[in-house]
């Protein structure tokens, strides 16, 4: 079962908090995995934990050409064309709408929906010629239930949802599965940073009663890479510890 | 022309697993030969690779027969 021995994956955002669990799950069953992110040095040393099967393939996703380049630059690194598709990396620009800069609708519009699009794709070719592929998107709780200063983001991670419903449709006759992953509020330097008082207040909405973690988001991706899943297509599975059941 | 009538032919018949002698140049890929929209694609991308030849989105869309196909590519490929 979730046996990956053979595949290659591209994982972006793999120096973020889940995006590292999603690369170090993926890699451990067995495939070959391609490191996105724009820190260097934390892409070294994932890499160097990882040891084999793993290479490194730097991008910013604001720059649209670099992105269209990316699944070649990890086609050659990885001898051969990207299997799975986890597109992770993801940014926030919060405020209210009527405080809201054009810059930041922009570029979280471009970094978190834009890339999605474009490296899609570019991945999807290759992926139709060998009748399997899996493209994932890691989107977020809050793109189905909106948030307060958030506009931008959900209406991103919304995005994302409503792109990978409609490519599943026009793939799936292929062996190709788009899903989504939403997580609701998992552990990171982020929500570490919050106080006491905020973590009780957010903790008092999630029936399990915790913060999810980046393992919980590894098995979704997990999951939903494997052959196993090859009949789930156009779904987001939301993993959240019940905070929103949609 | 012919070599690319052949090559086509050829590929046509892998593709969409018909019979090599219902791909004739009349024959429309999608009302003739049984493909949908996404094979189209698959055809025009496969075609690009086996000849060598960049065929533009617009252009795609007119490739609807074989013979359409066999046209194209003979203009690009010279
Ligand atoms: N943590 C949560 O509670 C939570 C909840 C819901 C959804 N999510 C979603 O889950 C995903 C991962 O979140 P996370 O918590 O792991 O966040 P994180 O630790 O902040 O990581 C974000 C990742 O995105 C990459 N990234 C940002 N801008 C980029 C750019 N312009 N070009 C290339 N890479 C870029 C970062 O790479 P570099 O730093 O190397 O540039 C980093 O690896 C995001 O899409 C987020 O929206 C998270």
């Amino acid at each position: 079962m979730f046996n990956l021995d053979g595949k290659r994956a591209l994982v972006t955002g793999a120096t973020g908090g889940l995006g590292g669990e999603i690369a170090k799950m993926l890699h451990a069953r067995g495939a070959h995995v391609a490191i996105s992110g724009t820190r260097a040095e934390k892409l070294q040393s994932l890499a160097s934990e990882l040891g084999d099967r793993v290479s490194i393939v730097p991008c910013n996703l604001s720059d649209g050409d670099a992105v269209d380049a990316l699944p070649k630059a990890a086609e050659a690194a990885m001898g051969g064309a990207v299997d799975i598709l986890v597109a992770n990396a993801g940014i926030t620009r919060d405020g209210l709408l009527m405080r809201m800069k054009q810059d930041d609708w922009d570029l979280v519009q471009k970094v978190n929906l834009e890339s999605y699009f474009r490296l899609s794709k570019a991945c999807l070719r290759p992926m139709m010629k060998s009748r399997w592929g899996r493209i994932i998107g890691i989107t977020s709780v809050v793109g189905v239930t909106g948030n307060p200063g958030q506009t931008n983001y959900a209406a991103s991670k919304a995005g994302m949802i409503g792109f990978s419903k409609s490519l599943a449709q026009e793939v799936a006759s292929r062996g190709v599965t788009v899903n989504c992953i939403a997580p609701g509020f998992i552990a990171s330097p982020m929500t570490d940073a919050l106080n006491e008082s905020q973590k009780e207040a957010i903790l008092t909405k999630i029936p399990a009663g915790d913060l999810g973690s980046g393992a919980d988001i590894a098995n979704a991706a997990l999951y939903l890479a494997s052959n196993e899943a090859s009949y789930v297509t156009g779904q987001t599975l939301h993993v959240n510890g019940g905070m929103a059941m949609i | 022309m012919s070599d690319v009538l052949a090559r086509v032919t050829k590929m046509v018949v892998e593709h969409l697993d018909v019979e090599e002698d219902k791909v004739t140049g009349n024959a429309h890929f999608i009302d003739d030969l049984g493909a949908d929209s996404l094979d189209n694609v698959e055809l025009v991308m496969a075609f690009e690779e086996e000849f060598d030849i960049e065929i533009p989105d617009d252009a795609a869309e007119h490739i609807q027969t074989v013979g359409d196909a066999v046209k194209f590519i003979s203009e690009k490929v010279g």
